[in-house]
């Protein structure tokens, strides 16, 4: 049955010299095309990411794009170039063909902007009642030089903060997919590869230490956990951050922080103050990069914290999400 | 710019009030604003950081999720956790701990709980699922009290036998008393709650100001809103004046919301409660008047057993009455977060405890 | 207490033998119950808690609370900075 499922239904989408051999596992010999063919191969950056959204589908995106965009940005934010992925699928019994199709397109389409290809792959069926319709699982594996470093413990104090684009898109997208609210707002998510833009932001020559989607939690949680990575106190300005007003808005309305709310297609820049300029601009000549900006910088103390200036020039201490955001009354 | 809303955020306005109260105070006061959304403002905004030293806000009871009695969590936990029933809540009431497990937990273990932003979805709810027993967690103070009877008058019109509401209604004037009357209280002056005297008006706090001689200004929630307020009062307290005023009149009036306060006493009637880390505090609540009984979900599950057990640890009574501070407390951060709150002054995004654990610049 | 938050009419309709509206805050529309603002009409501002509009916003009020305001902040402009 899997193996009928993979050769009429997942083959004709992901269709590639590697997944054809039918092998349990994708062996490749990396390689992308330059001027220089003796290429190394340098560093692998490997990732994986369970995807269990629901609803499968909603404004701007579904779980197929995020499942594969998810782990190519996982990658990307080691400086990787995400090459390959796998894909697991749990599917539910009496899942629509229709459905599990709509979503391998999506993937398809997803994999061919990223310019990634899916090299292996597995599903299993779960009986009726478990899976949500579908959760997917992919691994993705990139590949960088020797000599790039990015991680959460690079942060200096000097450092430029900067974001790719607006907050708490996806997370409103979604909960309004769910319907349990019953408002609209016209947001969609913001789903996206970003392995150009920091392939960009590398090739400008920025000297870039972390690099960080802030996906569960916000932007609040991701750089509260590279402050206490990099044991740095990170310092960023409430009236630069971009936010859509209706997400703004809808936020207002249910008493949500935008700051918590998780994103799908931005990521966090922290890079030398020299290059902060180069990597702006890579940024913003970047797909998915139009609203990128400065929102703060890096100090040496308080250590491990993360503090916001507000629009009326009070200092507001930020912490990570705790538990599930929830629409309160007070 | 949301109309009605980023006007009262102005930088430039928001620095015009506090001049004026600078200009104006001579002497250290002590305030206190009762209700929690307006606790969540000032330190989300960090208003604190731009009054004079002199000014000391002391945060009160005006959180309806703190302040629901361990009792009437444990009873909604049991009811939550029946079979064939959906019990359903406004969302800050998920992570209230009870005496040994949240509605969160209940969830998790397999129990129907679900969030509603509005009454009116909880009655969908129940509309959409006549086979099951749907439970409606009607919590607030006045201010949601229009909306919680709405749901009750609704299901007795639709005849919706499966649908029950488990009211914790709170009122504020009650616990000012309780507040004011107290030998520790140290509250020179109040902000009321700007929302509760949308519906209720302020008439009700005039015997309270004279009976305690305090000055009451009735407050709105914005940065602006909140710093007027404040100015007002201290206007007053400088000139030993003792009256009620109003700060936030684009909504309250001094009668307020006649249809609404018909509607609530048509549904609830007067009964005492007790606040969860305060005790009972006589006629501050509302529960479902004898006519529509037969949705009261206090009658219709008879939860037998309940045996609350509070923390010891919890100073949230103390907390809640402005008689300590969180950062007062021997559990503060150590053993109670947000994460694995004690009580629900740590819940609440606006109880005191969670709003200074989030946004305090005290604890660097 | 009270979260609550200002919102435009933009549509007025009967449900369950209620009467809704559809509100506009800034951008965001959900519907809200009117029942205890009887007078409203399209156009009018409200201040909604729960899904319920708890009162009609007073433009007047409003803009003469701001007026307010910024007569203080002209005065103080003439007087010069305070200690």
């Amino acid at each position: 049955m899997s193996h009928d499922l993979i050769t009429h239904t997942f083959l004709p989408f992901f269709d590639n010299d590697v997944l054809r051999r039918s092998n349990d596992a994708g062996v490749v010999i990396p390689k992308r095309s330059t001027p220089d063919h003796n290429l190394d191969v340098g560093k692998l950056a490997i990732s994986t990411d369970s995807h269990v959204v629901w609803p499968l589908f909603f404004s701007g995106g579904d779980i197929g794009r995020l499942a594969v965009c998810g782990t190519v940005n996982d990658v990307a934010m080691m400086g990787a170039d995400p090459l390959y992925l796998t894909a697991g699928f749990i599917l539910e019994e009496g899942l629509e063909f229709e459905i599990l199709e709509r979503i391998i397109k999506s993937m398809q389409a997803s994999a061919q902007e990223a310019r990634i290809q899916i090299v292996a792959g597995d599903t299993k069926v779960v009986q009726n009642g478990k899976a949500d319709g579908v959760y997917i699982n992919t691994s993705g594996v990139g590949i960088l030089p020797n000599d790039l470093i990015i991680d959460g413990a690079y942060a200096q104090p000097g450092d430029i903060v900067l974001i790719s684009g607006t907050i708490g898109d996806h997370g409103i997208a979604v909960l309004e997919a769910r319907g349990e609210l019953g408002f609209r707002s016209g947001i969609s998510s913001d789903i996206a590869p970003l392995n150009d833009m920091v392939q960009n932001i590398l090739e400008a020559g920025a000297d870039v230490h972390v690099l960080r989607d802030p996906t569960r939690g916000g932007l609040a949680t991701s750089l509260t956990e590279i402050a206490r990575q990099s044991h740095v106190c990170i310092e960023i300005n409430e009236t630069s951050i971009p936010v859509r007003p209706a997400v703004n808005a809808a936020c207002e309305m249910l008493g949500f922080d935008p700051l918590y709310i998780a994103n799908e297609g931005k990521l966090i820049a922290i890079v030398s103050e020299a290059s902060a300029g180069q990597a702006l601009e890579a940024m913003r000549n970047s797909r998915y990069g139009d609203d990128a900006t400065v929102i703060g910088k890096v100090i040496d103390k308080p250590e491990d914290r993360v503090l916001m200036k507000t629009a009326l020039g009070t200092t507001r201490v930020i912490e990570m999400l705790s538990g599930e955001m929830l629409p309160r009354i007070c | 710019m949301i109309k009605y809303l980023s006007e009262y955020r102005d930088v430039e306005l928001v620095r015009v009030v506090i001049d004026e109260i600078k200009r104006t105070i001579t002497q250290p006061w002590v305030m206190m604003e009762i209700c929690g959304g307006q606790t969540h403002a000032i330190m989300r905004y960090g208003l604190d950081q731009l009054l004079p030293p002199e000014i000391e806000l002391v945060h009160g009871p005006g959180c309806p999720v703190c302040v629901t009695s361990l009792e009437l969590v444990d009873k909604a936990l049991a009811i939550a956790s029946q079979a064939n029933v959906i019990f359903t809540s406004y969302g800050d009431m998920l992570r209230v701990p009870g005496s040994d497990q949240d509605l969160f937990s209940v969830r998790a273990s397999g129990g129907d709980v679900r969030v509603v932003y509005s009454p009116l979805d909880a009655i969908n709810i129940a509309q959409q699922n006549p086979d099951k027993e749907v439970i409606f967690f009607a919590i607030g103070f006045e201010t949601t009290a229009p909306a919680n009877a709405m749901s009750i008058l609704q299901a007795s019109s639709m005849n919706l036998m499966n649908f029950s509401v488990l009211v914790s209604h709170v009122r504020v004037p009650p616990a000012m008393h309780a507040i004011l009357s107290s030998p520790l209280n140290r509250v020179q002056g109040f902000l009321a709650a700007g929302h509760v005297c949308t519906v209720m008006g302020y008439w009700e706090y005039v015997p309270i100001s004279e009976q305690y001689q305090i000055p009451i200004v009735v407050t709105g929630f914005e940065p602006v809103d909140i710093l007027q307020g404040i100015l007002l009062t201290i206007q007053q307290l400088e000139q030993g004046l003792y009256e009620v005023d109003n700060a936030y009149t684009r909504l309250v009036t001094y009668n307020g919301n006649k249809p609404a306060q018909k509607v609530i006493q048509q549904t609830f009637t007067t009964c005492d409660r007790k606040w969860r880390g305060i005790g009972e505090i006589p006629s501050s609540g509302w529960c479902i008047r004898s006519e529509y009984a037969s949705f009261d979900a206090e009658k219709r599950f008879n939860v037998e057993g309940i045996h609350p057990n509070e923390s010891p640890l919890c100073i949230a009574g103390e907390i809640l009455q402005g008689i300590k501070k969180p950062n007062q407390c021997s559990a503060y951060r150590i053993s109670c977060t947000p994460e694995n709150p004690l009580g629900a002054t740590m819940v609440s995004s606006e109880g005191a405890c969670a709003a200074y654990y989030r946004y305090s610049l005290e604890e660097i | 207490m009270c979260l609550g938050i200002p919102g435009k009419i933009v549509d007025v309709y009967t449900a369950n033998d209620l009467t809704m509206g559809k509100i506009d805050f800034g951008g965001v529309v959900r519907e809200a119950c009117l029942v205890y603002i009887p007078d409203a009409k399209v156009g009018d501002y409200t201040l909604v808690h729960v899904g319920f509009a708890l009162n009609l916003i007073s433009e007047q009020e409003a803009q003469e609370t701001l007026e307010l305001l910024r007569e203080i902040s002209e005065i103080e402009e003439k007087l010069g900075p305070s200690q």
